[in-house]
């Protein structure tokens, strides 16, 4: 069953059953309080997934149309009484979508087949490209080219796309953490870290923080210098065969049977990893271990919780206000609310200031922005203005693409804020230790 | 329908294309309420946001004789807002303004749209207080609270919708404008229309605007938890507790199904090693409070509770009512089909109805959960079960039947917060007999000649 010829119709129908559309769910829909729509509330979008698995609906443009519309951010999940699965109707949903072809077109075709089968089908490459993006933006080319006023000649979506364009970091993860990092004093742990693609291009950082986080703290840590993509992307995005082939790659590269823990930070990642075992539940060779797998990975925040941390004690502790914004698939994916909120207070100088609405989607949402851009926007400009609100000098949250989404949102307002990853500021912590 | 096509065009012309809908996508997902096992496609689905425009809708839907059926946010439980075949759904949902918090006269006033939770927000802002609590609150509009006059957590010591309505602008079936009721506490001019459109369920006008009462917040309030080894100690609990001559704002209890399936959502820490939960609050002045509090947990005590558990602060004692709203919607975690009722007996006969219920669904093999508001004699046997299992299913329609014969023996009613819609429709007549059906009817016809506004909903 690598790729069904409909992923709703040969789903357990329970799944889709489970909704009794009581409507729970609509106040926590960000794109059903932006339009008031059923159709783009969860549970419509589960309707029209059941009439599809019933034959009463023919999935076409509009029915493909409507499940790239939602965020899959999963608010839904966490406001669902009855447990509803959105999580797996969602990626067979798109997975649907994929299979009618509705949407398809030559360039999306090709555009598809680049970037999740090329680019994030082997990370060597992915770096390939972000070693030319980082001599465009460094070697003045960007600058020069943003000046030149050519960008003018770009069509407007493309052109703030090109806004868009993250900044590239110095090193990648791999010249910055040691294959193996061994544990500052006993030993209490051995475990991977997923250095990610995007966290790797864009917030190598990051991960060694998360490496300096975890040794500090008892962990050896295996941090392999080529990994594989997590097939997040492939998965939330229809390509369930690629998303598999990537899962496998992962349980070979990190038999997890060695290994206390496999530690992501990227929440959108972590969200998708452990859940291998469902997308794996047809292949007799990789299930159990796909399982055993499932039961490993942890959150950073979620792991450091667990084994408990060394309060840092810098020697000059920085008193600033810091507001956290929950990572969808941290929060709703994850079910992960307090161990961020318990690490950032567990920093000295820091004050942890409540943000409005701080579950409720900035708009990254994966490649949602990109795709969705209006929509995106409006969650953004909603974002910061509570961000504002705070006060806060620091905004701190626990996944690449909201990162991302924040920065560039204060930037368009010009507001001086600091966007971090929490351990990057328990790690800032560790460092100022006598 | 040709009808249809040129009822189509006519509408987007008084309403903008944008705000008709006709896609098979959209039908879709407006052929559908709260209720379980309904489903019915709509015509046209349309959204307004002026009583001008509601209004020239009813106009057109009287001049093409097409059916008409007001929609909310669609979270009722009895089909109430469940297309008719080829029906215009008119949503009311984008019409959500609180228009006027009056401070002085202790009103407020709003659109149809308006959730249960901004106005409970809005009163709160002013330190007033708007206690009919649905479970679905949080989306659930005051169009549709009205129209079914729904009930809540709180109907015990504040009674439900009706209560809290003092006036009503409505949209009658043939298009005329009518406001009934006003800012004054005492008007007895004339019959109360007012009344007669709350818990009409959309079949006698179109809510356009609400004033609503509002009262001042109470000084404090305490949440209590109580379980218990038989569910019987439960309902002896409720019965001493009024016998005292204390009115709690709640007194709700849950089944052990009921617990495990909340607990496993809500996680609000709920005690799982008993039979029966009540979930009790009492509120007003402290001092009132503290010695309510005390002789509710005695009386608990005497009648035999495993644990008394008091909320420590204001936001456990929020998480606790929440939990309790979630009770309908967390039992579908156990089986694929959650059917609820809303049996209501008096209070004195409770007891004896829990042990019918109990006893229905073990005659006919059938998964029961059962959670309510016992304070008010309002119970929610919830059958869990599998439409697709027809003989099951119709396992539980004799159950039901069964269950409502009984309440009505015992002097209670076949619904006592959902409404009657499709779901309760055929035991509407043996309920209510032939003289109040026949009023009704001659109402309707009335108010509706061309039947028009949500046909086929309660009666025929």
């Amino acid at each position: 069953m690598s790729r069904p010829e409909s992923p709703l119709k040969s789903m357990d129908y329970s799944v889709v059953q489970q909704c009794m559309h009581c409507g729970m769910c609509l106040p926590t829909c960000p794109t059903y309080d932006a339009t008031q729509l059923e159709r783009n509330s969860p549970r419509g979008r589960i309707a029209l997934m059941r009439a599809v698995a019933d034959d009463r609906l023919k999935p076409g443009r509009s029915f493909a149309e409507e499940m790239y519309f939602c965020l899959g951010c999963l608010a839904c999940m966490t406001s669902c009484p009855a447990g509803v699965n959105y999580a797996e109707l969602f990626e067979r949903a798109r997975a649907e979508a994929e299979a009618s072809r509705a949407l398809a077109s030559p360039f999306r075709s090709l555009l598809r087949r680049v970037v999740l089968g090329w680019l994030f089908g082997d990370l060597k490459r992915l770096r390939l490209v972000g070693v030319l993006l980082r001599w465009h933006q460094q070697s003045g080319a960007q600058a020069l080219l943003r000046r030149s006023g050519l960008l003018r000649l770009l069509p407007a979506r493309l052109r703030e796309l090109e806004a868009m364009t993250p900044t590239v970091q110095s090193r990648f993860s791999a010249s910055r953490i040691p294959p193996l990092s061994p544990a500052r004093g006993t030993r209490r742990f051995r475990v991977a870290m997923l250095t990610g693609c995007a966290q790797d291009l864009m917030f190598s950082d990051v991960n060694r923080d998360t490496v300096e986080a975890l040794t500090r703290n008892g962990c050896e840590v295996a941090t392999p210098p080529l990994q594989s993509c997590c097939g997040s992307l492939h998965a939330h995005n229809g390509e369930w065969a690629q998303a598999q082939d990537l899962a496998r790659r992962q349980i070979d590269q990190f038999p997890p049977g060695q290994f206390d823990a496999i530690i992501s930070n990227a929440a959108g990642c972590g969200s998708h990893l452990k859940h291998y075992s469902k997308l794996l539940e047809d292949d007799p060779e990789y299930r159990d271990r796909a399982r055993l797998w499932d039961s490993k990975v942890k959150d950073i925040h979620e792991w450091l919780a667990r084994i408990g941390i060394d309060p840092p004690r810098p020697e000059r502790p920085v008193a600033r206000k810091v507001t956290y914004h929950e990572a969808c698939h941290l929060c709703h994916g994850q079910k992960i609310v307090t161990p961020p909120r318990e690490l950032l207070r567990a920093i000295p100088g820091i004050e942890l200031v409540e943000l409005p609405e701080s579950a409720w989607c900035c708009g990254s949402a994966g490649i949602y922005n990109l795709i969705q851009p209006e929509m995106a926007g409006d969650l953004l400009a909603r974002k910061i203005q509570h961000v504002r609100s705070t006060g806060a000098a620091v905004v701190a949250t626990g996944n690449p693409g909201c990162l991302l989404q924040i920065q560039q949102g204060l930037r368009r307002e010009g507001l001086d804020l600091r966007v971090a990853h929490p351990v990057s500021l328990l790690a800032e912590a560790y460092r100022d230790e006598a | 329908m040709a009808d249809l096509s040129k009822c189509v065009e006519r509408l987007r012309a008084l309403l903008g294309s944008a705000n008709v809908l006709t896609g098979p996508e959209d039908l879709l997902c407006y052929s559908f309420d709260g209720t379980a096992a309904m489903r019915q496609l709509p015509g046209v689905v349309v959204f307004a946001t002026t009583t001008a425009q509601i209004q020239s809708v009813v106009l057109l839907a009287n001049e093409l004789r097409i059916p008409l059926v007001p929609r909310g946010s669609g979270t009722g439980l009895s089909g109430g807002s469940l297309p008719t075949p080829d029906c215009i759904v008119l949503c009311t949902a984008r019409m959500d303004r609180i228009l006027e918090v009056d401070s002085a006269n202790l009103t407020l006033r709003c659109e149809p749209g308006a959730t249960t939770v901004a106005i409970a927000d809005a009163a709160s802002e002013a330190g007033l207080f708007y206690p009919p609590d649905p479970g679905s609150m949080k989306i659930s509009t005051i169009g549709g609270n009205v129209a079914e006059n729904s009930g809540g957590l709180r109907g015990l010591k504040y009674g439900v919708t009706r209560n809290y309505v003092m006036g009503l602008e409505v949209v009658l079936p043939d298009g005329e404008i009518l406001w009934t009721g006003n800012k004054c506490v005492k008007d007895v001019a004339g019959y109360s229309l007012r009344d007669l459109f709350i818990g009409s369920e959309g079949t006698l006008g179109i809510l356009t605007q609400a004033l609503l009462r509002l009262i001042p917040k109470p000084a404090s309030k305490r949440t209590l938890v109580a379980t218990f080894n038989e569910m019987e100690q439960a309902a002896q609990t409720v019965s001493d507790i009024i016998a005292a001559r204390i009115i709690p704002c709640t007194l709700e209890f849950l089944d052990r199904t009921t617990i495990h399936c909340v607990e496993d959502f809500a996680k609000a820490g709920l005690p799982l090693d008993c039979e029966a939960l009540l979930l009790i609050e009492s509120d007003g002045h402290p001092a009132v409070v503290e010695e309510e509090a005390a002789q509710i947990e005695a009386i608990a005590r005497r009648n035999g509770c495993l644990q008394i558990r008091v909320a420590q602060s204001e936001r456990e004692a929020a998480e606790l009512a929440t939990a309790r709203r979630s009770a309908f919607s967390a039992l579908a975690r156990v089986a694929p089909t959650t059917i609820l009722e809303d049996a209501t007996v008096p209070r004195s006969e409770l007891a004896k109805m829990i042990r019918f219920v109990a006893d229905v669904a073990r005659r006919h093999r059938l998964k029961i959960g059962t959670f309510g508001h016992m304070g008010d004699g309002n119970l929610h046997p919830t059958f869990l079960t599998d439409e697709r299992n027809k003989e099951e299913m119709h396992r539980v329609e004799i159950a039901f039947r069964e269950i409502f014969e009984e309440a009505i023996r015992l002097g209670g009613t076949i619904t006592g917060e959902h409404g009657v819609g499709l779901a309760k429709k055929s035991f509407l007549p043996s309920f209510a007999g032939e003289p109040s059906m026949r009023v009704m009817r001659e109402l309707r016809r009335v108010l509706d000649p061309r039947g028009i506004l949500n046909p086929g909903k309660i009666f025929d």
